[in-house]
């Protein structure tokens, strides 16, 4: 078994609601986030359109973090999730200094690594992970990608422009698009100018980074 | 490339999550600075036993000594690093060995350890248990500390090559790096460490090494910095940092100048004018150049957003 994801961005709303669920399911502290919705805004006033883009670790076949992680918390377990045990993490950030997306953050409570999990103790117990329960529109499907019958295989089958972020980087990610842009996946293809967010002025947070 | 395309899209991120800061500070460049004088302290001492074993006489244990202090000073910020210290005991019961992070702490641990052995031996001479001939069995012991030494001071290279999310940092460039900073900073502690045990010829030797390790970093550097941007759009959002008016331009050039071109030209004027205060002001700048490099290029591919 390997699960995977897949994200019809033609179907995202940005609605955030996955955002949400997982932050209640996992209990993601404050100012951390497994899964953001983040938002592009294209072209000149009034030809603008806005994009959005769920981002949650790709639980990478050749993860960088798990080959970094100098005492095996982060590892693969048997249906292809990269887990993490902050029972075992050492806090040398490492795995952040690894990962090419940027999905791994220092919890402010426990002092360790943590990430998306695909939900590993939902699925352990046959449930969805909670993003995908709580999508309105269905956006997010997720599922085996060794069962060619799955959702997700037939989703990746039926459609000719699934992309992962940064194939270049050679980690092979679990997880896919469909209706992707270069805006939508590489962060170089637009600006993060101060103050960017619709609802803050905070462009970095001095989480994790406490020796500069 | 992709970067230009934004003059067309106008593409801005109007909503996202704050992004990290800094993760890897200057706790990590303490650690890089300080491995490097103490494993270069042992190349040097190794070359001297070499070149002219009878000015060793007096200069193995301080010389030892020095080592170990910065040693225990590399791994002390090691710890002080960790987001949970009290359990860097989960590398040796649970190490990982793909990790450059596992390995290099067991070597670390194991050159640290020869080198306590070696200056206990040493310390105590006249009642040492392990051997009748201490000095003998300190030179045999320095061949494999210096073998040991290598890998000790190549493991960074390792682990930011790991980190592969900063594309800046390659293995082949880092491992050269890593062993020119240990030559530079090793030689420019060896002469200020030498003193008048040290005839003047060892010095100017020693000098040398220095000069040569400066010129060959300095020279990868300069490559990184001009051809560097060649290898991917990320690496030219990363340099770009440290060119024009980028945040860390300023600092990049006052650690080539200090760590490099001076130590360089004093080291020539040096030659000529057969001067040891010439010697020992290069290498007092080298030392401290050598933190400023390496915070430089340890910091700026953090800056890049990452998602
Ligand atoms: S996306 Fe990042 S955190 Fe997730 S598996 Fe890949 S390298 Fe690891
Ligand atoms: S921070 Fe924790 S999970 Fe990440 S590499 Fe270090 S020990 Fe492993």
């Amino acid at each position: 078994m390997q699960l995977g994801f897949l994200v019809d961005l033609h179907l995202c709303m940005g609605c955030k609601g996955c955002e949400i669920a997982c932050k209640v399911e996992n209990e993601v502290p404050l100012s951390t986030w497994r899964l953001r919705v983040k938002y592009v805004d294209v072209g000149a006033f009034p030809e603008t359109k806005r994009t959005f883009t769920p981002l949650r670790c790709n639980h990478c076949e050749n993860a960088p973090c798990e080959r970094i992680c100098p005492v095996s918390a982060l590892h693969y377990i048997d249906n292809g999730i990269v887990n993490i045990d902050s029972e075992r993490c050492i806090g040398c950030a490492g795995c952040v200094m690894a990962c090419p997306y940027g999905a791994i953050y220092i919890d402010p409570e426990t002092q360790t690594a943590d990430k998306c999990t695909y939900c590993a103790h939902r699925v352990a117990s046959s449930m969805m992970p909670a993003c995908v329960v709580a999508c309105p529109v269905e956006a997010n499907i997720f599922g085996d990608l060794e069962d060619p019958t799955s959702n997700i295989s037939m989703y990746i089958q039926d459609h000719r422009d699934v992309q992962v972020r940064k194939p270049e980087k050679g980690t092979n990610p679990h997880h896919f698009y469909v209706g992707a842009s270069q805006v939508n996946l590489n962060p170089l293809a637009s600006e993060r100018v101060e103050g960017f967010s619709l609802f803050n002025k905070i462009t970095h947070l001095p989480l994790g980074g406490h020796h500069e | 490339m992709i970067h230009e395309s934004i003059a067309a899209t106008q593409a801005v991120v109007t909503l996202d999550v704050p992004l990290p800061d800094i993760f890897w500070g200057w706790f990590v460049t303490m650690n890089m600075w300080a491995k490097s004088i103490g494993t270069g302290l042992v190349f040097m001492l190794f070359l001297l036993m070499k070149k002219n074993p009878d000015e060793m006489k007096g200069l193995r244990t301080p010389t030892l000594i020095v080592s170990f202090v910065m040693m225990n000073v590399f791994l002390l910020f090691t710890l002080a690093d960790l987001h949970q210290p009290f359990r860097m005991w989960h590398i040796f019961f649970y190490p990982h060995w793909t990790s450059a992070i596992t390995v290099g702490a067991w070597m670390a641990t194991v050159f640290v350890g020869l080198e306590s052995l070696m200056i206990v031996v040493m310390l105590r001479k006249d009642k040492c248990l392990l051997t009748k001939n201490p000095t003998g069995f300190f030179d045999k012991l320095l061949f494999w500390v210096t073998l040991l030494a290598i890998p000790v001071t190549l493991y960074t290279a390792g682990i930011m090559a790991e980190a592969t999310a900063r594309e800046l940092w390659q293995m082949s460039t880092e491992s050269v790096q890593m062993i020119l900073a240990a030559t530079l900073s090793g030689s420019a502690a060896m002469i200020l460490l030498g003193g008048s045990k040290l005839s003047d010829k060892t010095k100017q030797f020693f000098g040398a090494i220095l000069g040569l390790s400066a010129l060959m970093a300095f020279i990868i550097y300069m490559s990184e910095y001009i051809f560097g941007g060649m290898k991917s759009e990320e690496v030219i959002a990363i340099l770009s940092n440290i060119k024009g008016d980028g945040e860390y331009a300023t600092m990049f050039w006052v650690g080539q100048w200090v760590a490099y071109i001076l130590p360089m030209l004093l080291i020539a004027l040096a030659r000529v004018s057969k001067s040891s205060n010439l010697l020992n002001l290069a290498s007092i700048l080298a030392i401290v150049g050598l933190w400023v490099v390496k915070h430089v290029w340890l910091v700026i591919p953090q800056l890049l957003s990452l998602s």
